[in-house]
């Protein structure tokens, strides 16, 4: 479905992701874990054309070639972002940062069925639809952040961090709440610092480290590797 | 509870006519002009709160604007003899020294002229931000006066034009005013207007939902530019004269002013911080004539309303960030609310 060939990002003069490739196919969940500065998060802006890659980099999707597109043209074509930090929009209600999820789509009908999708899957939303969504909780504003890009029924869900800075008890929540939206038929490329639970999670994994993949393979395969345990699993 | 809200909507929109009406009949002259200046400043805030408010884009252009607006509405409807004596230095070029047309089509194109304007500055300046964007639309206000004081044969350069017919009235002033109220809530509510704020709260994500950034902020810049032409051009048949020295950046600040105290996002702060200012600005007079405090006499001192407007800005700033409004607006439920939750601390 994604494909991603030789991508290189620069930044100045620091190269931050060194030619890597690797493919997310159709109805799977692929996880890229790695340090801070393993060039994870700029992967992602990449696919979504927030960064431009360097001359020679390729990143196709569904047979389209999005190199060089920009990011609503690519948002059109059904990948969507959830960026790190939740990034809510704090002085809009709940209900219209969802409906901003699905701003560019042009089907009222099919747009309140997804709200009400979205509303079944994250029941507290639906408690908190015209509070700010400034004032929820973290978990909450996670949550929000994920029904948000779902409202864009997006055939390719990017996530960046979606555990970060939320308690156990919700990680585990929140990747509860991934698996039963993949289910409902999304593929998922999502990055993490957590590795065991995207390791759980995923069917096929990468390791980056500093700008190049070091390791794939199945995600427990890589749970098991000697290497992936001890630089992540701290075993 | 809908057709409810329409009603009062309706009634209050009727009982504001009739108080013009009986305004306009009633009033003398002077308090009849701050009543007009006070719509004319309405939809100047509205202008600019369009852009730092809703887009959160912080322009300082107003003032450069409301010059196009103004200029392009006097050549429009002064009289072809007007024009001659008035520009006595170098005659005025074809074919603007021969047209005179009605008000209305040539507040529009005030209004359009402006747009077009705001439209060719938007490509360059809404590459930046934040403060940048800020300086750079100042200085686009700036250059926009230099290129007034020197285009003699079309605005006169600094003598200005005098004679410019009174057209606007309070109808005028306060229909155009409730006309971009009205346009105003519905843009603010609809699908342009949540991008517009969500491109305000963050770019990132709201670039990831699929908006065309520089196409929604491009927008909300043309508007904010024609709404500020027609402002322009309704002070400028109001007062009936105009000049380069009307246009400096102390215009902008006023309107500034207005936006923050009101409410930076908020469309009710920005009308009701309109005419408080508006009528603010005459009532203080009586700071800038001397005064006899006991043995102490002071002579008048003209500029201390400004001194008196900047303190209130630090007031503000320091006390009430959020201004009259915060980003709230007024409702009928808002105000029902409002009373019920008086009767209830009276009733306990």
């Amino acid at each position: 479905m994604l494909k991603v060939k030789d991508l290189n990002i620069r930044y100045g003069g620091i190269h931050a992701v060194r030619g890597i490739s690797f493919e997310v196919s159709e109805g799977e969940i692929v996880a890229m874990i790695g340090a801070n500065g393993a060039g994870k998060s700029s992967t992602l802006r990449a696919i979504c054309g927030l960064v431009k890659p360097e001359k020679g980099s390729s990143i196709n999707f569904l047979g389209k070639d999005l190199t060089s597109a920009e990011t609503n043209q690519i948002v059109r074509q059904g990948i969507t972002m959830v960026p790190e930090g939740r990034r809510v929009f704090p002085d809009l209600t709940v209900r219209e940062n969802l409906i901003l999820g699905s701003y560019f789509r042009k089907d009222p009908q099919g747009i309140k069925e997804d709200m009400d999708w979205v509303y079944e899957i994250f029941p507290r939303l639906k408690e908190r639809r015209e509070q700010l969504a400034g004032t929820l909780s973290g978990g909450e504003q996670q949550m929000l952040a994920l029904g948000r890009a779902l409202m864009s029924r997006p055939k390719l869900l990017m996530m960046d961090e979606p555990s970060l800075g939320l308690a156990p008890i919700l990680v585990k929540e929140i990747f509860e709440i991934l698996k039963d939206i993949h289910k409902q038929g999304v593929t998922m490329l999502l990055i993490e610092q957590n590795a065991r639970m995207a390791l759980q999670l995923a069917h096929y994994g990468y390791v980056l480290e500093t700008g190049s993949i070091i390791l794939e393979g199945t995600g427990e395969e890589l749970a098991i590797s000697e290497m992936v345990k001890k630089a992540y699993l701290g075993e | 509870m809908w057709n409810k809200k329409n009603l009062y909507t309706g009634i209050s929109l009727i009982l504001f006519i009739i108080f013009i009406y009986w305004a306009d009949n009633n009033l003398d002259p002077y308090k009849m002009r701050i009543l007009i200046l006070c719509g004319i400043y309405v939809i100047l805030a509205l202008s600019l709160n369009l852009v730092n408010g809703f887009t959160g884009l912080f322009s300082l252009g107003t003032a450069g604007f409301m010059a196009v607006g103004a200029y392009t509405c006097a050549l429009l409807t002064m009289s072809p003899e007007m024009k001659e004596m008035a520009f006595f230095l170098e005659p005025l070029i074809w074919p603007l020294n021969q047209i005179q047309i009605p008000f209305l089509p040539a507040l529009i194109i005030s209004g359009l002229v402006s747009a077009v304007i705001g439209f060719l500055i938007a490509f360059p300046v809404l590459r930046l931000k934040g403060d940048y964007l800020a300086i750079a639309t100042l200085g686009f206000s700036e250059i926009l006066r230099v290129v007034i004081i020197n285009a003699q044969s079309i605005t006169n350069g600094a003598l200005g034009l005098k004679g410019i017919p009174k057209y606007t009235t309070v109808y005028w002033s306060w229909g155009l005013a409730l006309l971009t109220i009205y346009l105003m809530v519905n843009l603010i509510n609809s699908s342009y207007g949540r991008a517009l704020r969500a491109i305000r709260e963050d770019e990132t994500a709201a670039q990831v939902m699929g908006i065309n950034l520089f196409y929604h902020k491009i927008t909300a810049f043309t508007i904010s530019a024609f709404l500020a032409g027609i402002g322009g051009a309704l002070q400028g048949n109001l007062i009936r004269t105009v000049d380069p020295t009307m246009y400096v950046f102390q215009l902008t600040f006023q309107i500034l002013l207005i936006v923050v105290l009101g409410g930076i996002g908020s469309i009710t702060g920005s009308v009701i911080a309109a005419v408080i200012i508006t009528v603010l600005m005459e009532a203080l007079r009586v700071v800038e004539s001397p005064m006899t405090i006991g043995p102490l006499h002071i002579p008048g001192i003209s500029g201390m309303r400004m001194v008196v407007f900047s303190l209130l800005l630090m007031v503000v700033i320091l006390f009430y960030q959020q201004g009259f409004m915060g980003q709230r607006e007024f409702s009928w439920d808002w105000l029902s609310r409002k009373g019920r939750d008086n009767e209830q601390t009276i009733g306990s």
